[in-house]
This record gives C-alpha cells, sequence and structure tokens, in this order.
C-alpha cells in the first residue's frame, strides 16, 4: 500500500485572508513574534499497490486536476510506502496512544 | 428559447432563475439534475448559485466533474448561452470554460446585500439592453466572490471587452469602498472570449421583479433573448 500527503497552501503571491486573521489572532494571543501566517490544507490518500512511481503520476494528476487549482496554489507531494492495510493500522495506533 | 437549469446538491437559486425565466419571461425551462447528461435541446444553460457539495475542497471544484458538465462544456462550444450565476461562475471557473478563480473575501465576510453594479460593455449578448456606464442595483449574496487571476489576464479580459460587469458607487465610480469582496480590478463578471459564457457573483434573478426592489437584473435575461431573436415575452 502507498500513502500519499498532499499539502495545498495559496501561492505567496495571493493574498490569503485567512492566516492574515489567524496571524493577527496570534499576536491577540499575545506572542508578537510570529509575523506571518498561511492556510492550507493537507489531504491524505491511500492507494493500492507498491509502485511508487506509477503511483507518483496519478498523483500528480490529482493533485493538478482537482485538489490544487493552479492559479491560486501550489500543492508538495509526499509518497511513502507502508506495509499494513489502512484497517490495521488506525488500532495499531489507538493501542500506542492507549 | 429553451433554457436549462442544472441542479447540483446544495444548489439553492435554480428556482430563482426558474421562476424569472418561467413566470417572468414566459420561456420553456427544464431543471436538469447534475447527473444527467443530456441539456435536452436547451438554446441557454443557467448554472444557478448555492454551495454544490458544500462547497468541498474548493468552490465549484467537485461540481465541475458532475457528469452534464460535459454537455455544458459542449453547449459553450458550440456557441450556445451559459449563464453562471455566483456558485455557478465559480464552478465555470472551475470548469476551465472562464479564466480566473474566486477566492475569499479579502474581509473575510460573507456580503449579503445589494449593491451598485456598473455595465461595462453593452455590445454583448448578456448587456445589450444596457447601456455603458449603467449603475445597477443587484444582491449579492457570497463568502467567496473575490475575483482572482494573474495580471496578463486580467490585462487581456478588459482588452477584448470580456469585463461585463465592475463593482463601483451609485455614481459608478470604482472606489475601495465600493468593492464588497476585493475583486482584483473591481470584476463583478466576465465573459469568455467567444462571448457566450458568462460568469457573475450578482444574483440578477433576484433583481428582475420591481416587488423584490429592484428589477434592475431583469435586462440580463432580455437581452440574452433579444440576441437570439427571441421576442420580447410579456411579463405574467
Amino acid at each position: 500500500m502507498i500513502r500519499a500527503q498532499v499539502i495545498v497552501r495559496p501561492r505567496a503571491s495571493i493574498f490569503d485572508p485567512q492566516g492574515d486573521a489567524v496571524c493577527r489572532a496570534i499576536q491577540h494571543l499575545g506572542v508578537s513574534t510570529v509575523q506571518q501566517a498561511h492556510v492550507g490544507k493537507c489531504i491524505e490518500l491511500e492507494l493500492e499497490g507498491n509502485d511508487l512511481a506509477k503511483a507518483r503520476i496519478q498523483l500528480e494528476t490529482i493533485c493538478k486536476d482537482l485538489l490544487s487549482n493552479p492559479v491560486i496554489e501550489d500543492y508538495v507531494l509526499t509518497l511513502t510506502e507502508a506495509s499494513e492495510t489502512a484497517s490495521e493500522a488506525k488500532p495499531a495506533a489507538k493501542k500506542k496512544k492507549a | 428559447m429553451r433554457w436549462a437549469v442544472i441542479q447540483f446538491p446544495g444548489s439553492n437559486c435554480d428556482q430563482d432563475v426558474y421562476h424569472v425565466l418561467k413566470n417572468v419571461l414566459a420561456q420553456e425551462v427544464d431543471y436538469i439534475w447534475h447527473k444527467d447528461s443530456s441539456l435536452k435541446g436547451a438554446e441557454a444553460v443557467v448554472v444557478p448559485g448555492g454551495f454544490s457539495y458544500g462547497d468541498y475542497l474548493r468552490c465549484g471544484a467537485i461540481a465541475r466533474f458532475s457528469p452534464i458538465m460535459a454537455a455544458v462544456k459542449e453547449a459553450a462550444a458550440q456557441g450556445k448561452t451559459v449563464l453562471g450565476i455566483c456558485n455557478g461562475f465559480q464552478i465555470l471557473c472551475e470548469a476551465g470554460l472562464l479564466p480566473g478563480v474566486l477566492v475569499r473575501n479579502k474581509s473575510l465576510h460573507f456580503r449579503c446585500e445589494t449593491v451598485p453594479v456598473r455595465v461595462e460593455h453593452p455590445a454583448s449578448r448578456f448587456t445589450r439592453e444596457y447601456t455603458t456606464g449603467q449603475v445597477l442595483q443587484l444582491p449579492i449574496a457570497h463568502g467567496e466572490g473575490h475575483y482572482v487571476a494573474d495580471e496578463a489576464t486580467l490585462d487581456s479580459l478588459f482588452v477584448h471587452k470580456q469585463v461585463l460587469f465592475t463593482y463601483s458607487d451609485n455614481l459608478g465610480r470604482t472606489t475601495p469602498e465600493s468593492n464588497p469582496n476585493g475583486s482584483q480590478r473591481h470584476i463583478a463578471g466576465i465573459c469568455n472570449r467567444a462571448g457566450n459564457v458568462l460568469g457573475l457573483m450578482p444574483h440578477p434573478e433576484r433583481a428582475s421583479e420591481k416587488i423584490l426592489g429592484s428589477d434592475d437584473g431583469l435586462a440580463l435575461f432580455t437581452s440574452i433573448l433579444a440576441s437570439q431573436g427571441v421576442p420580447l415575452a410579456q411579463a405574467a
């Protein structure tokens, strides 16, 4: 199985009002050292198979055509190969927390 | 003239558009469900406002993959009239039928009010019943109406007279205060280069009868009819 993480964020040239509001809220919190904030999205995908190169080609299409809009956003795609399935992975994670 | 009004899960201005076309302008109108693949012979298509697919991911991003959008794109390519209002504008941008994209209002506020909108060019199938510089009173209701495109696209839109509507004050002046969402160059509505696809954030369908406070939007629909040689219908 392959896990993919896609970080979508506003392009630097596009004014990000959410980031601006978050930055101001942080300053209201009393922390004056934060000068900028940008709000994006994190999308996690699980794919069958273990061919990373093939998966990357498919994922680039998904990122460009759906997950991001290139007019306003950039994305960063990270792929990892995982041996366990999602249904097995979730209980394992819970056990660790407990 | 036969019209199609597309319904997505989350559309909420479909009935307003249907009412104006059917009851005010005596047109033939069909609701078309987004999973359909045919526009049933419509000569004009309206992609109405709302929150298609809950605005998940980005406004209009998921709606553009609906089966009916292939037919909408085909209609646009054939030169038929395609009108996207509010969320419909966002969908047409995401579908690549219009350039640019609509992002969160600069103020972060959802703006729901009637605003002055200036007509830039009456020489289009959507504005021929208006005059240059005419100031309309049209309702807006959106959180993501801030039009964004790169500078070259913006220049091109103006050069090719594709900017049909801009936000202005009541005297037709574009001032920072008269821009309700931060749209670049005050853009409220644009058409494609061919002139048959229009997207705009204001709601002409909510300002098409005097009883609603303004009928300034009606001429947008009658412009389309006039451009197609359809005699103006009697108001119901």
